[in-house]
């Protein structure tokens, strides 16, 4: 950046900035309003919709371009269509697994019993899955899924998600217009909106304030529930699979509104993400290449996961290639490959391999799965990542293998929130999906986003209904709280000669990359730590060239503090947990510690003298209900838990008649048929 | 391989604009997208870009490079010589908000006037049957990203403000086909496409099939189908009649969708117990909390 350039724009933003002081702010009132219009947002709102609220849906990119159209495998539900052993107390054994037992165990029940009712509803919206040879719903494998459990549209099924929603939202507007004349009246959607803080009145919410990015006309939302729907924080990182939109600012705005995250710790490196070319880096490369056939291999050709598979998952992955080539058309007989283990585990392996020096030329491994089937079969089962790669890296993926190396992906940690209703401890906030945070634990399997957006989601909605049902009197917004709000979004334009937002973010990803990644050491983090604070000073000078209308170095200033504060509270739970664990690894800890299993780190804002500062603290985790806790076998859970934790379980008592097909005994192997139906 | 490269870009907003020059680096394997991300990071922080996943999957960073409509996140930089002067402007058909970025409401207007699916009112979630064979027709047209170039290329409104009122364009005349392929939608929209739609202003010149990044062959696969059903349809006119009438009264008498979903818990999947049903939360001893 040269000086020169920054202070002849600079003086032109000042004439502007001082004759525009007092910009109009635009009020609308509505019942509910989502933050957000990816899968979770979008459920939301139709939820709240058919319970008969008026609802205001609002997103950062136009109507249709959330995140989720990223998502590629499919969407978890144990709708026993591919295997008839499948059903809801198996995909919670598998989540809770993924998860090492961190998850709220409540929200994995819930998710596991529901989710196939919400892909089956998609259907009755208009989404076109795969298909079974009956005509079912096609399901496939994933890793860390026991049974083919995610239903799917070839390899774009976020695309299939987003637009199913949004076209049952348009047609929701349609019944309103066919009543009202207007398409809006009771469902409108705000897109390239931005929200910059949440109004509250006493402790309730009130409302949101923000801006509209093609004008950079200020708004407030008078509304009495909020619905936090802002996904995750991927631009944090230098390399992510994340968009622009991933800034943190729900997980910010939830924050500051006085609401708690937790396991901020766990954030999941996707193994797989493009390596090459540089510009690509990141992008992912869907998981279903490996749930198809695909393997990894390192330079010396070897299929090096055989030699990762740990301890809590050896009976339940192949240890052959020739056992884990039969699970393909045997999965009864055979133990998967471990390519197909969580993701956590694969990420680290590949980690591993390259820093061994059996990497490729590009830093990743290698990932095939051209000598595994023939080419038409990739492209049709795998039609985007053909083109993909085709388009962005020139390869070939039906004659050559892929690079690929781990990429930011996700992150675990959220928003803490009642499992039932999506509230959070602020009366009126509520949030779902990737915001919220206890669902996956420590590690989240593939697929399991897209149907915590649909289940969570639809609590949500219901949830924030049944807020406002309840509701005696309409929290106000008061004017001092919509000033402060305005100050705080045209610092940036009143500044003169400060920082600019795009070097102030790339040290950011660039400190959070290198010292808070894939292997965390204390001394790193403890580093990474003073950098964020030096950065939290240089945010608030942050100036910007140019005008309010659509000016993306304004909009960027104003996501870094949120980016700046989830970077802070991914940092500290980080260097406090000291264990490795699903989406934490710790080189100086590199053990999982069953007496941490117990330990969730929260944190939340507090006052000081120097403004609000991340404070955390540490909270007990929930005790499993014992009906849960009994769908497990004991040797399983020795793995995760302390002994004095393992008292009650079935196993110590006479043989109970309700639990389903599975017995009271110690059999190892009875995980395999799984219970219930 | 990096070098430097000479770009003109559209800069200006709804009252006018011109194109301004840059000379800017290029690394190996970048795309037009890097470049005008490095421009900002580096030459122009307030350069308007609309754009999200960088992979060709959501469809916003449409522009016209070279005066061809592109994304420019999918327009690799090897494909221009060294020396090329590259220019980028706004997407044509749609006005001009600021620098890249457009008002692209159009197309979220015309996608509320299409009639949304009508399910069978006979089936419950879960119940639905469909043969993998019927529904990989309108599969292709549900690849669609909505990057709105081919709404952009149609020349029926590129330069004919007056047709858009009356022209839904290709994307929304193929999404009238996607459910009307759509084995179990009950409505009858062949007539709804000719004369509600626009469908007889196509003169089929295949310009969006040309530029879909998708590579969907919306003239061939969408358009032409229902123009040649259409025809049948009016050549028959007691069938036609009949089979309009019937849907219609069908249709007329639904009710709102307003089924409340988590009151109506569906087919059974082997739950235990139906997950609002789950009273006793039991703490068990020996954990904290």
């Amino acid at each position: 950046m040269s000086p020169a350039e920054g202070t002849m724009a600079r003086d032109a933003v000042t004439d502007e900035a001082g004759a525009t002081p007092e910009a109009p702010v635009t009020h609308h009132t509505y019942d509910v309003l989502v933050i957000g219009a990816g899968g979770a947002g979008l459920r939301a709102a139709i939820e709240a919709r058919m319970r008969g609220k008026r609802v205001a849906i609002i997103c950062k990119s136009l109507f249709g371009k959330a995140h989720t159209v990223m998502a590629e495998g499919g969407i978890a539900a144990s709708m026993g269509n591919a295997n008839p052993n499948d059903n809801w107390e198996v995909h919670f054994r598998d989540t809770m697994r993924g998860g090492k037992f961190l998850n709220n165990w409540r929200m994995a029940e819930l998710h596991a019993k529901e989710a196939p009712q919400r892909v089956w509803e998609l259907e009755t919206y208009g989404a076109l899955f795969d298909r079974t040879p009956e005509g079912k719903i096609s399901q496939r494998n994933f890793g860390g899924h026991q049974f083919p459990r995610l239903a799917h549209v070839g390899d774009r099924t976020g695309l299939e998600l987003i637009r199913t929603l949004q076209q049952k939202i348009v047609s929701l507007q349609q019944e309103d217009f066919a009543r009202t004349g207007d398409y809006e009246s009771d469902l409108a959607v705000f897109h390239e909106y931005t929200i910059t803080e949440l109004l509250k009145d006493g402790d309730r919410i009130a409302g949101a304030f923000g801006y509209r990015r093609p004008t950079g006309e200020l708004v407030c939302f008078h509304s009495a529930a909020v619905v936090l729907a802002t996904g995750g924080i991927g631009k944090s990182f230098k390399v992510t699979s994340n968009s622009w939109e991933y800034t943190g600012d729900g997980h910010a705005l939830a924050l500051r509104a006085g609401a708690k995250l937790l396991n901020m710790e766990f954030v999941q490196f996707h193994p797989t993400g493009m390596v090459w070319p540089p510009s690509v880096k990141g992008i992912l490369v869907t998981e279903s290449v490996r749930g198809d056939g695909g393997v990894l291999k390192n330079s010396e050709g070897e299929r090096f996961m055989f030699n990762y598979i740990p301890e809590v998952f050896r009976e339940q992955y192949a240890t052959s290639e020739d056992e884990g080539d039969r699970w393909y058309t045997d999965a009864d007989n055979n133990r998967r490959p471990p390519e197909l283990l969580p993701r956590d585990e694969v990420a680290r392996a590949i980690n591993s391999e390259v820093k061994a020096g059996r990497g490729s030329p590009a830093g990743g491994v290698y990932l095939d799965v051209s000598s595994r089937m023939p080419a038409a079969e990739i492209t049709k089962r795998l039609p985007s990542m053909y083109h993909q790669f085709k388009e962005l890296a020139d390869v070939d993926i039906t004659a050559g293998p892929m690079e690929v190396g781990p990429t930011c992906h996700y992150v675990m940690g959220g928003v803490e929130v009642e499992p039932d209703t999506a509230a959070s401890a602020v009366p009126g906030l509520f949030a779902a999906g990737e915001v919220a945070g206890g669902m996956h634990g420590s590690n989240r399997l593939g697929g399991n986003s897209l149907s915590d957006l649909l289940v969570f989601g639809c609590r949500a909605g219901a949830g924030a209904s049944a807020y406002l049902d309840g509701l005696t009197e309409q929290p106000a917004v008061s004017d001092e709280s919509v000033s402060a709000a305005r100050e705080e979004v045209e610092r940036p334009i009143v500044n003169s000669g400060g920082e600019n937002a795009y070097t102030v973010h790339q040290e950011l990803q660039q400190t959070m990359n290198d010292l808070v990644g894939i292997i965390r050491k204390a001394d790193e983090m403890e580093l990474a730590l003073k950098k964020l604070d030096e950065l939290k000073d240089r945010i608030p000078r942050v100036a910007v060239d140019g005008r309010r209308a659509y000016n993306p170095g304004w909009h960027l200033a104003l996501d870094l503090r949120n980016m700046l504060m989830v970077s802070q509270c991914i940092a500290m739970a980080a260097l406090e947990r000291q264990e490795s664990r699903g989406g934490h690894t710790r080189d100086d800890y590199p053990t999982m510690d069953e007496s941490w299993r117990q330990e969730l780190l929260v944190l939340s804002l507090r006052d000081g003298p120097d403004g609000p500062t991340v404070n955390l603290e540490h909270q007990g985790q929930p005790a499993m209900r014992s009906d849960l806790f009994d769908l497990f076998e004991l040797d399983e859970l020795k793995k995760y838990y302390t002994g004095d934790e393992l008292g009650g379980h079935r196993s110590d008592a006479p043989p109970r008649q309700s639990r389903g097909t599975e017995g009271s005994g110690g059999d190892p192997g009875g995980e395999i048929t799984g219970g219930g139906a | 391989m990096g070098y430097q490269a000479e770009f003109k870009v559209w800069r200006g907003d709804a009252t006018g604009g011109d194109f301004v020059d840059y000379r800017v680096d290029v690394e190996e394997g970048e795309v037009v997208l890097d470049i005008m991300h490095r421009l900002q990071a580096t030459q122009a922080g307030d350069m308007a870009v609309r754009w999200n996943c960088k992979a060709g999957k959501c469809g916003s960073c449409s522009a016209e490079v070279n005066g061809r409509p592109r994304l420019m996140c999918m327009t690799r930089m090897s494909t221009f010589g060294e020396d090329e002067t590259i220019t980028v402007a706004p997407i044509r058909t749609f006005p001009v908000i600021r620098d890249l970025v457009t008002d692209v409401d159009f197309n979220y207007q015309k996608a509320r006037e299409v009639p949304a699916l009508a399910p069978p009112e006979d089936l419950a979630p879960g119940e639905y049957r469909m043969a993998q064979v019927d529904v990989d027709r309108p599969q292709e047209f549900r690849k669609c990203i909505e990057c709105f170039l081919c709404q952009n290329v149609c020349h029926v409104v590129r330069d004919h403000e007056e047709n858009k009122e009356a022209f839904a364009g290709p994307r929304y005349l193929m999404r009238i086909a996607e459910l009307d392929m759509h084995p179990l939608d009950v409505r009858n929209r062949k007539e709804d496409a000719q004369e509600e739609h626009g469908l007889g202003y196509c003169n089929i010149t295949k310009c969006c099939t040309e530029v879909c990044p998708e590579h969907i062959k919306i003239t061939d696969n969408a358009l032409i189908p229902m123009k040649e059903r259409v025809v049948d349809r009016k050549y028959d006119p007691l069938v036609w009649l009949g089979k309009k009438i019937f849907k219609r009264q069908e249709l007329e008498g639904r009710g709102a969708t307003g089924a409340r979903s988590l009151d109506h818990p569906g087919p059974d999947n082997g739950s235990a117990l139906p997950a609002d049903e789950i009273e006793h939360i039991e703490q068990r001893g020996g954990a904290q909390a």
